[in-house]
């Protein structure tokens, strides 16, 4: 099969950010009618690379050729004209406007300068169903999921005669059916000869739908492979630049515990979660299983203090207490450690030794600044232990990569010594290099006597690291079980689908 | 869920909140008619018209700022200015009406154009450029003068003081012509023009609105001249009303303004509300007055404090809409 022209050709791409070298000599090439993943870790350039060719931000070295022609685009908008269009994972629309609107705001058809409603919501439905969607396009965008309004950005974007589409983690919160959906788009655009670049996190994603792959370590590019010619494990060694360690249970055998920590009796919360007890004795890791809405977060948030419980009691090194508030619980030295790491209290333009003791601090209160030495110290501490990168305390946290950026949330709960750590999802959207990381991190930290209670969508993960595990139905705790040989996802999988009544 | 089913009829949610205030208007309307002799008639609401054009004019202007999440309280100044420049240069040189009407309108226009513009290129919060431009507006009417200057020139009073008859024995002044004129070409604007949809789209996200290549800025500067040409006309409207200029004419109306586009269901979060909203909260911020006016006991500083409990009332009706509409 002959290779066809490449629409798309960055070569020699370089970008430096203040004490960060982003990218460095990478190539990428796009061949019509293909979908192109774009792989690599957090923090590995993906996301530069794609605002370097959309014009956010200006290469600093290198060139970019369009259709065989060198092109520099000073905005999006530019990008957007030449026929580079990007739906990002946060939807770009306007969601008081209807959908019609938000697909053709800007070119909306117009009779003697009157916006023409009727043809607009025809022109509309039309493209719509170019892409196989029906929608009620004149209803508010707001009235549909996000999987639905990621249709009306692509529908947006391939309108404006798009050679080049780039989906920036598309996938990360659908469900499977919606990924479904998605893919069945990227397949019609993809016969139509437009290249899509593809960004996800999801390895068997990238294995359904695409064709090549690029793959970026730390700002270079390792190479360029057919996605067919490459297995998983080849894809995730050069992802992370080494052989992937086992990823074996963490925890061979189950230990025993005899000293509880926090002990919860029928606590509960009505409309929240139904009374549960559970006992969280020291170094233990409690995994929390369950589906989506099935109360896992609900209990961290009973337990951190975040919601009052309705009834039952709670006691905390054998002293019943009742956690009002979650100052009330940080002095109980528990950690809580959410999942959104935006929403969390980073401040993206502080510094990463600012943010890592901007908690610290506060616990202090204001009149007693931590010495500058002691900040250097603990800082410097974490920053080498849980390998945060670039290792310079100094740059903005904004200038880091997500998985960093969350790497940063723990060592500012870490900072305090926590008896009580609460992970919600911490490795959700991170890479498979980081998330390795922060379950060996898990691991020494419940060596060293702390207790974890750890909350994840992935079953595997949840096995590899605690002790035992609680399984969440319909926001009922409906089985306790513990970690030894005979626990397996698929005993987890049916104790989550049965709730809990086979045994 | 796009609609809310009453029977056989279905009312689009967004339409929601402006049935609830015409709901709101017809029963105070039947109330009042109930209650008082000679109010359940057509003059009645007329007479609410008539009273409240320039507010309503004002009102149009400050729809199009809030609809793109903006604030803009140099509105009653502006008036309070346009009535005093219209004032003086009648009656100082004796301008003719035709000359200063519109050089007012230039005036207002340029000084919404000059915050607008503070606003948009210096990123600077809306309420603060506006809250300068209002006691900027207030303070340069007093240096046209302290006093009252009463208009005497002979068109402009005629005009003021002119009836346009309707069938039976109904009227209306030039000014609610006016008004309705403006509340027209602003209902065409906003719903059938590109700059119109831009206003909503920036109210809605702003940084989505600029990803999809809208011009922004453009929008937002113009949306300040809009609202600082309506203050003007409103002002123009004012003086055919009281036919005098005065420094202290129109204080606080850029809170009733604001008040009348919030009750006529404009979330003050942006991109949300229509402008027939706008007309029926100016309608029955007036028919509270008119009801107050016929009770004929009660002070009116009762109008101000049921304006204040509605503003309450709708601001909790709006809570949930919000809710949804930001997700």
């Amino acid at each position: 099969m002959a290779v066809p022209a490449p629409v798309l050709t960055m070569s020699g791409i370089g970008k430096q950010f203040p004490g960060v070298k982003a990218l460095d000599d990478v190539d990428l090439r796009l061949l019509p009618g293909e979908v192109h993943a774009l792989m690599g870790e957090n923090g590995a350039g993906k996301s530069t690379l794609i605002k370097v060719l959309t014009g956010v931000h200006p290469a600093d070295a290198g060139t970019i050729e369009l259709a065989g022609r060198t092109v520099a685009f000073g905005s999006p908008l530019e990008a957007q004209q030449a026929g580079i269009s990007t739906v990002y994972q946060e939807v770009n629309l306007c969601p008081n406007l209807s959908v019609a609107e938000n697909i053709l705001l800007g070119r909306e058809p117009r009779r003697l300068g009157r916006i023409d409603w009727r043809r607009m919501r025809a022109r509309a439905h039309q493209l719509l169903a170019r892409l196989d969607v029906r929608l009620d396009v004149s209803a508010p965008l707001s009235v549909y999921s996000l999987a639905v309004q990621q249709m009306v950005a692509i529908a947006r974007a391939v309108d404006i005669d798009a050679r080049v589409l780039i989906l920036d983690e598309p996938t990360s919160s659908l469900d499977a059916d919606e990924v479904q959906q998605l893919f069945r788009v990227m397949r019609r655009l993809k016969e139509e000869g437009i290249a899509i670049l593809f960004v996800s996190h999801f390895l068997d994603q990238i294995y359904e739908i695409s064709d090549r792959m690029t793959i970026l370590r730390n700002g270079r590019l390792v190479g360029e492979y057919p996605t067919s010619e490459l297995s998983q494990v080849e894809l995730v060694a050069k992802m992370i630049g080494q052989e992937l360690a086992a990823l074996e249970r963490l925890h061979g055998e189950a230990k025993t515990f005899d000293r509880p920590l926090v002990e919860a009796r029928g606590l509960g919360r009505s409309g929240a979660i139904e009374p549960f007890s559970l006992t969280i004795h020291e170094g233990e890791v409690v995994g929390l299983a369950g589906l989506l809405g099935s109360g896992r977060t609900e209990v961290a948030r009973l337990l951190f203090g975040a919601d009052h419980a309705g009834s039952g009691e709670l006691a905390i090194g054998g002293a019943p207490t009742s956690l009002r508030t979650p100052r009330a619980a940080m002095t109980h030295r528990i950690a809580f450690c959410s999942e959104n790491r935006k929403e969390d209290g980073l401040v993206p333009d502080l510094t990463v030794r600012e943010n890592i003791v901007l908690a610290l601090q506060a616990t202090r209160g204001w009149t007693r600044p931590v010495p500058r030495e002691t900040q250097d110290d603990l800082v410097g501490k974490y920053v080498k232990a849980l390998r945060i990168s670039p290792p310079n305390p100094e740059i903005p946290v904004r200038n880091l990569s997500g998985g960093n950026q969350q790497k940063v949330v723990l060592a500012r709960w870490l900072i305090l010594e926590p008896r009580l750590l609460i992970l919600d999802e911490p490795t959700r959207g991170i890479d498979v290099g980081a998330k390795a990381e922060i379950q060996r991190l898990v691991a020494e930290l419940s060596d060293g006597g702390m207790a974890v209670l750890f909350i994840s969508a992935e079953l595997e993960e949840v096995l590899r690291l605690s002790h035992k595990v609680e399984v969440l139905r319909d926001r009922r705790l409906v089985a306790e079980l513990p970690n030894d040989e005979s626990l397996t996802t698929d005993v987890l999988l049916e104790t989550i689908a049965s709730g809990g009544r086979v045994s | 869920m796009t609609a809310l089913t009453f029977g056989r009829a279905s009312v689009p949610v967004k339409y929601l909140p402006v049935l609830v205030t015409g709901c709101l208007f017809v029963a105070m309307f039947v109330a009042g008619g109930i209650r008082y002799e000679g109010f359940a008639s057509g003059q009645v609401v007329l007479n609410v018209f008539i009273d409240n054009a320039f507010l309503l004019v004002v009102a149009v202007g400050m729809t199009f700022v809030i609809l793109t999440g903006g604030i803009d309280l140099s509105v009653g100044s502006v008036v309070a200015l346009s009535t005093m420049i219209a004032a003086s240069l009648m009656e100082g040189p004796g301008w003719p009406p035709y000359v200063v009407v519109p050089l007012v309108l230039l005036i207002g226009s340029g000084l919404g154009l000059v915050m607008g513009w503070i606003i948009q290129s210096f990123d600077i919060q809306p309420f603060i450029v506006t809250l300068a431009g209002m006691f900027l507006a207030r303070g340069l009417c007093y240096t046209i003068g302290t006093d009252s200057i009463p208009i005497r020139d002979a068109t402009f009073t005629a005009f003021a003081q002119t009836r346009i008859d309707l069938f039976a024995d109904l009227w209306v002044s030039p000014s609610v012509v006016i008004a309705l004129v403006v509340v027209a070409v602003a209902a065409y604007v906003l719903h059938y023009t590109r700059f119109g949809r831009s206003v909503y789209a920036t109210g809605g996200n702003e940084q989505s609105a600029l990803l999809m290549g809208l011009p922004v800025a453009r929008t937002k500067i113009t949306v300040y001249t809009v609202s600082g040409f309506c203050s003007a006309l409103g002002g123009v409207l004012l003086s055919f009303y009281m036919l005098s200029g005065y420094g202290l004419h129109a204080v606080g109306m850029e809170l009733d303004a604001i008040a009348a586009v919030v009750i006529g269901g404009t979330l003050l979060t942006g991109g949300t509300g229509f402008l027939l909203g706008t007309v029926l909260g100016v309608l029955v911020l007036g028919l509270i007055q008119t009801i107050i006016s016929f009770e004929g006991t009660l002070n009116s500083w009762w109008t101000k404090i049921f304006i204040g409990l509605l503003l309450f009332v709708f601001i909790l009706l709006q809570r949930p809409f919000s809710g949804r509409v930001r997700r």
